[in-house]
């Protein structure tokens, strides 16, 4: 309540004490004046009303005796007495003084008090009980402690008068009411509705049933028909309370909803129930009961059993905590048996034994199905990982003076538990290099037309076995200029290369590069960009990083669901089998002895046009014996760039079981892990980025020593 | 454009913050400062729900409430009477004359919120 209404009220009261002072002085010359009595009775009632509403409790309270008293008189059960003017008109004083008074000061006012006893005195003479000022209408309904959060079902039956409209009335607000407390199927029953000729439109014909199932008590259920309550034939019932009272689990038989309801007796019942046919039937034949009626009653059926269908379906989703290593070892026998699986389907597809080979398919697809189980229960959502960066998001950007908002969508995406530990380290550098080199302070973004506040947007999503995870801020974008003046200055380019925008921006991922002017303590020291694609690298995933000058920057992460198993590419050099993970592989191409022999001695090869470099595996690995004459090129994308690695022979895909290698070949680079083929041979799974940086060291240190 | 609500009421404070608390809540609201002036205002635009004072000079409530529902362009709309808890019987009255429903003063700004918007969806 503002102060304006409570000085609006206290100018008001005035007004009215003054008008009241007048009417009693008028009264005391003319005490039957019926209009004066009516007119002491309003100015007492409405300073009461008024002070009530607007917090001067002592004076509502005061007044109220007094107004009790003046509707006595209203009445003729109390005669106006010069002695009763005088106590009114001492009371005028009092509310004067309280109005006039500093809130609650008035209650400690001996005199109010002893004439509120005067006036209560007055009203015992009469021998009138005092009224009772404990009742309570709809709109104040008294707290009730809050009820235990249980659903009970109730079934309502609301048949209003026929004259219920020229009370102002809706029964669809009510209806719509009651579907606001919970649970609701309301049938209307129609057949007391006439034919249109003799039809009243000012007239209620329908009744309804309400079927409601809801936390709220029953007086909750009768507040909602409190204003017409007169106007109506209500039953409310309690139907179902989560088995408080009837423990059978049962349904109720039709006609017993029937019965109970009182529209059927069970003599008649017991007489329909003669013949075999279905109850609702029979009684609508046999004219017992109106069809809307079984309908409304099949209707609480229906409602019930889904109510309790709901209940079952809760206790059945209780969740079932596992220790993650059960977890482990059940993923580990699942690799095992998609082992043996494709080993089967080896042998039976040789075989050609067409009962062996149906068997195989089934089990094929069972396995793949008890996969995606196994990996789905492996999974998390990373909305939990994203939610800790709000609070990070928030320190830094106040300790830099900027103004940031981090906004994540996608947060119910799922990966793998072990992926998302892992992604947790990467996506606070990325998102510090955002807040750092990101976003302009406030003034700079305000003077380039951006509103001052910058976000940040961590959006995550699944695109078939991967999940996608971009982090784009709507600062300043990359300075590809001083992108490529860094990269000179450093020696990983030279000075005329032609390099575009994705080769430019990859740049920034390699070890200690930093373009930042100064190194502040958030980042800046070129550690940052090369620990999050090593991460990244590990997880089996690709950085891609786009940006516009001005308005900011998206660095997409591309990982893989899981790292149990993976997809890959079989390939085969000599007798040795390798695995490539398929998601770096854009294409495979041949490539013939002619067509090397035009590179003169260098190793590139033109696809499309396009000058793609490759890596001949077979040297690189030290395999002896003759390439064959037609080779095999697997392009793939790494850090932005199309490489070729050159194999005897692409096999096919193959689902990976990812097998760890033993700590004797921890040190061993451009292999990831291994895997057991269908035969039970062992590939080794290719870590295709750490190849490449081999086979580039090996390259500059050539040019070094062909140099010196 | 909001609902418009009739309000009538002998006391200006009442008035004042009946009608801050509907327009707040985006409510068209004609003022009344009693019974004969309600009936007369009522007459030009018609209003979607009345909401009104039981004790007034010229015409009290229920006698508006009874006038009211007596013009077809009233006869359904939805009519709040605003009493005191000791008209136990004046509410009965005033249903009796029409009255859909009744706030009970003092009430709060969200009481009377909540009761109009029961009446008026």
């Amino acid at each position: 309540m503002t102060d304006t209404h409570r000085e609006a009220f206290k100018e008001e009261a005035h007004e009215l004490l003054g008008e009241l002072e007048n009417a009693l002085l008028e009264l005391e010359k003319t005490p039957a004046d019926e209009d004066l009595i009516g007119r002491v009775f309003r100015a007492m009632h409405t300073i009461k009303g008024s002070g009530a509403m607007f917090g001067f409790d002592d004076i509502a309270a005061f007044t109220h005796d007094v107004e009790t008293v003046y509707d006595r008189v209203r009445g003729g059960k109390i005669a106006v007495t010069k002695p009763l003017i005088d106590l009114t008109l001492s009371a005028c004083d009092a509310i004067r003084r309280m109005v006039g008074a500093p809130e609650g000061a008035a209650l400690q006012d001996p005199q109010s008090a002893s004439l509120t006893q005067s006036f209560r005195a007055v009203l015992h003479e009469q021998e009138q009980p005092a009224p009772g000022a404990a009742e309570a209408g709809a709109p104040a309904p008294p707290q009730r402690p809050p009820e235990k959060a249980r659903r009970v079902t109730y079934r309502i039956r609301f048949q209003p008068v026929a004259e219920l409209f020229v009370s102002g009335t809706n029964p669809i607000l009510l209806l719509n009411e009651l579907r606001g407390l919970g649970a609701c199927t309301v049938v209307a029953h129609r057949e007391r509705v006439p034919l249109i000729a003799e039809l009243n439109p000012e007239l209620c014909y329908t009744y309804w049933d309400i079927i409601l199932t809801t936390e709220r008590d029953v007086d909750a259920i009768r507040d909602v028909f409190i204003f017409v309550e007169d106007a109506c034939e209500l039953r409310i019932d309690v139907i179902d309370d989560e088995g408080w009272t009837d423990d059978d689990g049962g349904y109720k038989k039709l006609g017993e909803i029937l019965v109970e309801r009182g529209d059927l007796t069970l003599d008649e019942i017991k007489k329909a129930l003669g013949s075999c046919k279905r109850i609702g039937d029979i009684l609508v034949e046999s004219g017992l009961v109106a069809p809307d009626k079984v309908e409304s009653a099949l209707v609480e059926q229906q409602h019930i059993r889904e109510e309790r269908q709901k209940r079952q379906a809760a206790e059945a989703a209780a969740s079932v905590r596992v220790p993650a290593a059960k977890l482990d070892s059940l993923v580990n026998m699942v690799g095992e048996l998609v082992t043996i699986q494709s080993r089967l389907s080896q042998l039976a597809t040789r075989s050609g034994d067409l009962a062996i080979i149906q068997v195989a398919e089934e089990v094929e697809r069972l396995i793949a199905e008890l996969r995606d189980n196994t990996m789905s229960v492996r999974m998390l959502p990373i909305g939990t990982t994203f939610s800790k960066f709000q609070r990070l998001v928030r320190d830094l950007s106040t300790g830099l003076g900027k103004e940031i908002v981090l906004a994540t969508e996608g947060g119910e995406t799922e990966l793998d538990k072990t992926v998302i530990e892992k992604l947790n380290d990467p996506l606070i550098h990325l998102i510090r290099n955002s807040i750092d080199h990101g976003i302009e302070k406030p003034e700079a973004r305000r003077q380039a037309g951006k509103p001052a506040q910058g976000t940040i947007r961590l959006a995550a999503e699944h695109s078939g076995a991967h999940v996608f995870i971009r982090i784009t801020d709507d600062g300043a974008g990359l300075d590809t200029e001083a992108i490529r003046a860094k990269a000179i200055e450093r020696g990983m380019i030279a000075a005329d290369a032609t390099l575009s925008e994705r080769e430019l921006y990859a740049l920034i991922l390699a070890p200690g590069f930093s373009t930042a002017k100064e190194v502040t303590n958030v980042s800046g020291r070129g550690v940052g960009m090369d620990v999050v694609k090593r991460s990244i690298d590990a997880l089996q995933g690709t950085i891609e990083i786009t940006s516009q000058r001005g308005t900011g920057s998206t660095v997409s992460l591309k990982l893989p669901l899981t790292m149990a198993i993976i997809d890959g590419l079989l390939v085969r050099i000599a007798q040795a089998y390798f695995v490539m993970p398929l998601a770096a592989i854009e294409e495979c191409v041949e490539l013939t002895r002619a067509d090397a022999a035009k590179a003169h001695g260098k190793n590139l090869t033109s696809i499309r046009g396009q000058i793609v470099p490759y890596i001949r595996l077979r040297e690189r690995f030290s395999i002896d014996g003759q390439a064959p004459a037609i080779e095999q090129i697997v392009t793939t994308s790494i850090d932005g760039l199309t490489v070729g690695f050159v194999v005897d022979q692409v096999v096919g895909e193959h689902q990976t079981v990812i097998k760890t290698m033993g700590r004797v070949y921890r040190d061993v680079e451009a292999v990831s892990g291994a895997t057991i083929l269908g035969d039970g041979t062992v590939a080794l799974i290719l870590d295709l980025p750490k190849l490449l940086q081999g086979a580039e060291a090996e390259i500059r240190a050539q040019q070094q020593t062909g140099r010196g | 454009m909001g609902k418009i609500i009739l309000t009538a009421d002998d006391s200006a404070s009442v008035r004042q913050m009946v009608t801050f608390t509907l327009k707040e809540a985006g409510y068209e609201v004609i003022e009344a400062v009693d019974g004969k002036d309600a009936l007369a205002k009522a007459g030009g635009r018609t209003p979607h729900l009345l909401l009104t004072d039981l004790n007034m000079p010229n015409l009290d409530g229920i006698g508006l409430i009874r006038a009211l529902r007596a013009t077809p362009a009233c006869r359904f709309i939805p009519m709040i009477l605003l009493t005191t808890e000791s008209q136990a019987e004046k509410k009965l009255e005033g249903k009796a004359a029409g009255a859909t429903g009744w706030i009970v003063k003092p009430f709060k700004p969200d009481q009377l919120l909540a009761v109009i918007k029961k009446v008026l969806g």
